[in-house]
């Protein structure tokens, strides 16, 4: 570690991996109510589960992407973090929010409440004081993070970093508004959870993954730069418009429907381009990084990534296609693959990279790691392909056939019960990398004897 | 193919490396407009010709001469810069830039008659294509002016190579967007 507040990052990344494991918990237990939907119908009903599923994903990758920050923005920097103690007054903030939230929705709370009531909105339905806590915290952070910038070297990612966290806080200023209008409603509810994981996510996650490949390769930064922005040009370009795709059939103009055509399409190209980056960049990388865990996590990320959200978005997006699966279980399988690839194994990675730094020792349980990444990938990808199964089956029964929702789903039961299957192993595998990354052993990978080479 | 032989032909390419990227960006996205557009025409021939004959086919035409001679325009600036010689480069940007506000004013009494004819982009798939096309298109010359004017005002060599770039990308544009829309039966 060579600066004392990247030691801001440790307690980040503790908050996202617990929250991590409740994530999946909570989905493993929602995908258990798939299989035996009576489970729990009073005490925690489904859309209850479903919402910690979600919210709790989220913020345990921005929380993640924050410290993920706090490591990366010193080094690029070269100097201290502005403040540790508001970085620790904003993990603070959010921290109480995340557990409001929990505790309103889990037992409605204040319903009808406009500051106090969990607000009703898919993916928005925190109450109106976290959204605001949630936004106090981002201030801070920004105003943490750029002063350091500011004041210290700048840097392609560093300056991209900037730019997609900047995006994100901003962004979510959408969220206070919701209009009476339920296309309107939708339209501006896109500029957030589109916006985000098409834009200014994947702006996040080039710099990350970018700065991973600096140190895990020992490639030249200005091969590393160019590829950066590249990857952000394309990512921008057909992300912005690319919103598009979700603007078919929900009472706006017909025009959307050419328009989210084209744009997403080229969403596959930034994804593309990060795959081939992280390839292209272990082939010509002269380092041989002894965190080989990392380095898999990396790959695995570029690569899950292109898939989840390149090739499992683009089979949906063209609104002849989507006109029949939109909300079919297709959505699903892409859902999961794609925040998995592109933004878990992000988190993972990073994860997987800081700790022995943080904790100052050797990268321990490097095996076991690896094994948690296999199971993790292993069982997001079956999942992935269930789900796909049960989407064109769930497809054509229930769009092209015209039968009705709930005939459909019996008839579909058993790919939810290989979901659930794959479920555990995501939920071990999670288990074991935070045991991985957590517990100190003896056991780990040495390093090749290649070339040596100066450090970056 | 190695390292540096990639390299050095990215760096023959006139002007910013990134240019380039958008210029693909934007082919690929006309072009799927425009084989979009060639798809849906299939399904309905005659409505789509039927719908064609409402537009006018002279502004269209004039607006092509317009357009290509502003990239000439446009390309005769950076040779001049290339002679050392700004003050005509920069006279040769403005001759550019006018003739584009030119073809913007035709396209706007186009739409202003379409519009003032009862035509919306719901009309019929036909227009919603003319009006997606030529619209982003039209957004992307107003852009273009934009950027004539600041290589106008910063004008290395490499900034007019990059925004001339752009330019000539807008021209390359309309000239298969027009014989497509307006001309082909």
């Amino acid at each position: 570690m060579k600066y004392q507040t990247q030691k801001i990052a440790q307690i980040y990344f503790l908050v996202a991996m617990a929250l991590f494991a409740i994530q999946v918990s909570g989905g493993l237990l929602a995908g258990w109510i798939y299989v035996a939907p009576n489970t729990l119908s009073e005490l925690l009903p489904f859309n209850i589960v479903r919402m910690l599923h979600t919210n709790s994903l989220i913020v345990w990758l921005i929380v993640g992407f924050m410290g993920a920050a706090y490591f990366l923005i010193p080094e690029e920097s070269e100097r201290e973090i502005h403040s540790p103690m508001l970085a620790y007054l904003q993990l603070a903030i959010l921290v109480i929010g995340t557990l409001g939230a929990v505790v309103t929705y889990i037992f409605n709370l204040f319903e009808g409440n406009v500051l106090l009531g969990q607000e009703g909105r898919e993916f928005l339905e925190q109450p109106l004081w976290v959204k605001i806590g949630i936004v106090v915290a981002a201030l801070i952070f920004l105003y943490n993070i750029t002063i350091t910038v500011l004041k210290g070297r700048k840097t392609a990612i560093s300056n991209v970093l900037l730019l997609g966290l900047w995006g994100l806080a901003l962004l979510f200023l959408f969220a206070f508004y919701n209009p009476e209008n339920l296309s309107l409603d939708k339209q501006y509810w896109w500029y957030v959870v589109h916006l985000w994981v098409e834009g200014v996510w994947e702006l996040i996650m080039a710099a990350i993954l970018a700065f991973l490949m600096l140190k895990l390769t020992g490639v030249d930064r200005e091969i590393v730069e160019k590829w950066l922005y590249v990857i952000v040009a394309t990512a921008l370009f057909s992300g912005i418009l690319g919103t598009g795709h979700h603007y078919y059939w929900i009472g706006t103009p017909a025009y959307w429907q050419w328009i989210g055509s084209i744009f997403s399409s080229l969403e596959v190209i930034p994804f593309f381009a990060m795959m081939a980056f992280a390839f292209v960049m272990v082939w010509k990388g002269r380092r041989d990084h002894p965190n080989k865990a990392a380095l898999l996590w990396s790959l695995g990320c570029a690569t899950l990534a292109f898939f989840g959200a390149g090739v499992w978005g683009f089979m949906h997006t063209l609104h002849s296609i989507n006109f029949f699966t939109h909300g079919t279980q297709i959505t699903a399988a892409h859902g999961h693959l794609a925040f998995f690839g592109a933004y878990v194994c992000l988190n993972l990675a990073i994860f997987t990279y800081a700790f022995p730094i943080l904790k100052n020792r050797d990268p321990y349980n490097q095996v076991l790691n690896m094994v948690s990444f296999w199971l993790m990938a292993g069982g997001m990808t079956f999942m992935t392909f269930v789900l796909t199964f049960a989407g064109i089956i769930q497809t054509h029964l229930q769009r092209v056939l015209g039968e009705y929702y709930m005939d459909v789903q019996d008839q579909v039961s058993l790919f939810y019960i290989m979901r659930f299957g794959a479920g555990v192993a995501v939920v071990l595998g999670a288990l074991i990398f935070i045991y991985a990354v957590l517990m100190p052993r003896k056991e780990i990978i040495e390093p090749g004897h290649s070339r040596p080479v100066a450090a970056e | 193919m190695s390292e540096g032989a990639t390299e050095s032909r990215l760096s023959e390419l006139p002007g910013d490396l990134m240019m380039w990227v958008l210029i693909v960006s934007e082919l690929l996205v006309f072009g799927a407009g425009l084989a979009a557009f060639l798809a849906v025409r299939t399904t309905d021939t005659g409505g789509f010709a039927e719908a064609q004959d409402l537009l006018d086919r002279t502004a269209g035409g004039i607006n092509t001469a317009v357009l290509v001679t502003s990239g000439l325009c446009a390309a005769l600036a950076v040779r001049w810069r290339r002679a050392h010689r700004r003050l005509g480069a920069r006279l040769w940007l403005g001759a550019a830039a006018l003739l584009g506000g030119l073809f913007l004013w035709v396209k706007a009494v186009e739409y202003g008659d379409k519009i003032a004819a009862g035509i919306g982009t719901e009309t019929h798939p036909f227009f919603t294509f003319y009006y997606l096309l030529t619209g982003f298109h039209a957004a992307h010359v107003a852009a273009g002016i934009i950027i004539l004017g600041l290589i106008a005002w910063r004008d290395s060599l490499n900034n007019l190579e990059t925004g001339t770039a752009f330019w000539h990308m807008v021209d390359l544009v309309w000239v298969l967007l027009f014989p497509v829309i307006y001309l082909l039966r």
